[in-house]
């Protein structure tokens, strides 16, 4: 039996692994309803996924092994409770401690595991957190990435998002933020803060192509499953499915935006025959689904910006036209001068980039450092023949430069002015990236 | 949860006394003051002096210094504060939110300790 003790330890520990990934959300939703303390709940799980990978390694995968941590973990809760006692505590908390200790003892078949990951997600998309915070703490706890591959995708170091987490739980614990589904009046807003979370981990993976990329790339991917969970503990809700839609479509353009060497394609020059079909009409169906509903939001309307990239045969034949109305729908739901910045855009191409450039001239002031403006600018300046002025803006969106594929996309474009033929530029890089 | 808000603005940011502003400015104040009363979940609240009445006193080496001022000159100064008593956090900001200064200047929730 010995030689076999490697590959029970292998596999106990690959079971472990997926666990953590599959059901981490579920299990700390468990926890949490019992002891609303997120720091215990975390490192008592944390713990009895150890022993797992002990017992495990022993005595084979029990039958249910999600049941079996579950179990254990709350063995440990008691533990760490009595250790913890002294003599003022209230009264209920004997009753918790009894009942706990009843579920724990009762019987060593595997524990029903209730689903509170909707609680547990609103909890940690809570506004008094801040905003990476939120991204972390939800990808941490509900899609159960540990923190060196959060502080990778971050590109921060591991201590740093250790403490960041650490910091988070002892918020939510100590400042009663609730372990709640919010009541009706906050509803939209916090649903919102949700799916802004989801969305946000989806563009870290997204927009962000310095660094290891293939990181990055799983954000994207981690984001979908949360918005693909979302939508499971939420049937029905326009916003949810637009958001999952938008996700879709952007991501079916993932292989086709970068080349080889890792340096971003603009939509114009990409290879739609890359594009996943798959996704596509994934994100086309549920986007129909959602508009459907009557209860339009700012996620669909991009969702439907990025479906009408989606189908559309070729750069030149695309909607515009109904992009210029769909980013002016945005501005009117969510004033964003963002969206009047995508507009012009989309503007340059439904009509000229003369057309483009006069839209531009009022968002200038509050655009000095933002590098897609002059980037766009550099576009039009560019299309319309004037070419030192549209040096100049290439110069200034490479100064704003945030990463390495965007600064070379855009010096490629400024090298491309100095040679007669300025036929053959696209489009710049816009932030709700198409 | 009991939680206190600490209600920080800039003295010259609000209504001021005599202006048409003033009064509405102060029925938000007895307003809030009122809901929170008849909710239950009011322990305290008072508005203070001005800054300017300000000393702060410290013990070292078993001595007593007072200082003449806040003990931290800002911009935007504490003037007041309410003591709360709240289910969790959720319910603590909206109640902060109907504190008329929350308009013009901030209001910080802190959560007071529980000693058991």
């Amino acid at each position: 039996m010995a030689s076999d003790a490697p590959e029970q330890d292998q596999r106990a520990r690959k079971a472990i692994e997926a666990l953590a990934r599959a059901e981490t959300g579920r299990l700390l939703g468990a926890l949490l309803r019992d002891v609303r303390d997120f720091q215990m709940a975390e490192d008592c799980l944390q713990e009895a996924l150890e022993s797992a990978l002990v017992h495990w390694s022993r005595n084979g995968l029990p039958e249910s092994p999600a049941g079996w941590v579950l179990q254990t973990a709350r063995r440990k809760i008691i533990d760490r409770l009595r250790r913890a006692r002294n003599f003022s505590r209230k009264a209920e908390e004997y009753g918790l401690l009894i009942e706990l200790d009843q579920q724990a003892a009762g019987s060593d078949a595997a524990p029903a595991i209730p689903d509170e990951r909707l609680r547990l997600i609103f909890t940690c998309c809570h506004p008094a957190l801040d905003a990476k915070t939120r991204v972390a703490l939800t990808l941490r706890t509900l899609c159960g990435l540990t923190t060196r591959e959060i502080a990778r995708a971050f590109l921060d170091r591991e201590e740093a998002m250790a403490q960041r987490l650490v910091r988070a739980r002892h918020k939510i614990t100590k400042a009663g933020i609730p372990f709640e589904i919010p009541e009706p009046r906050q509803w939209a807003e916090r649903l919102n803060s949700v799916l802004s979370v989801i969305y946000l981990t989806f563009n870290e993976g997204y927009s962000a192509t310095a660094g290891p990329g293939l990181l990055r790339h799983d954000l994207c991917l981690e984001a979908i499953r949360m918005g693909r969970l979302m939508l499971e503990l939420v049937p029905g809700n326009a916003e949810c499915e637009g958001l999952l839609a938008l996700m879709l479509l952007n991501h079916s353009r993932a292989t086709a935006r970068l080349d080889g060497q890792g340096r971003m394609i603009a939509l114009e020059h990409q290879d739609r025959s890359l594009w996943s079909r798959e996704a596509i009409a994934e994100g086309c169906a549920l986007l129909d689904a959602a508009l459907a509903r009557g209860a339009t939001g700012v996620f669909q309307l991009q969702a439907a910006i990025s479906a009408l990239h989606a189908r559309a045969p070729s750069h030149a034949a695309t909607g515009w036209r109904e992009i210029v109305l769909l980013y002016e729908g945005l501005h009117r739901l969510a004033p964003n001068a963002v969206y009047l910045l995508n507009r012009a855009v989309a503007l340059s191409y439904a009509s000229n980039a003369e057309d483009a450039l006069a839209v531009l001239a009022p968002l200038e002031d509050g655009f000095a450092d933002y590098q897609p403006f002059h980037a766009a600018k550099a576009d039009f300046l560019r299309r319309t023949g004037r070419l030192d002025a549209a040096r100049q803006s290439y110069r200034r969106a490479i100064a704003l430069s945030a990463n390495e594929s965007e600064r070379q996309f855009l010096e490629t474009r400024l090298a491309a002015l100095d040679p007669p033929g300025p036929q053959d530029a696209g489009t710049p890089p816009a932030t709700h990236a198409p | 949860m009991k939680y206190l808000a600490l209600i920080y603005a800039a003295p010259d940011a609000g209504p001021d006394y005599g202006t048409p502003e003033f009064g509405p400015y102060m029925d938000g104040y007895r307003r809030a003051t009122e809901t929170y009363k008849s909710d239950g979940v009011m322990l305290g609240g008072e508005a203070l002096q001005d800054t300017s009445t300000a000393t702060t006193v410290r013990v070292r080496n078993g001595k007593t210094e007072t200082m003449d001022g806040p003990f931290a000159e800002t911009k935007e100064q504490l003037g007041g504060f309410y003591l709360l008593d709240c289910a969790n956090l959720d319910e603590a900001i909206r109640y902060a939110a109907m504190i008329p200064s929350a308009e013009h200047g901030s209001v910080e929730l802190r959560p007071v300790m529980e000693i058991e």
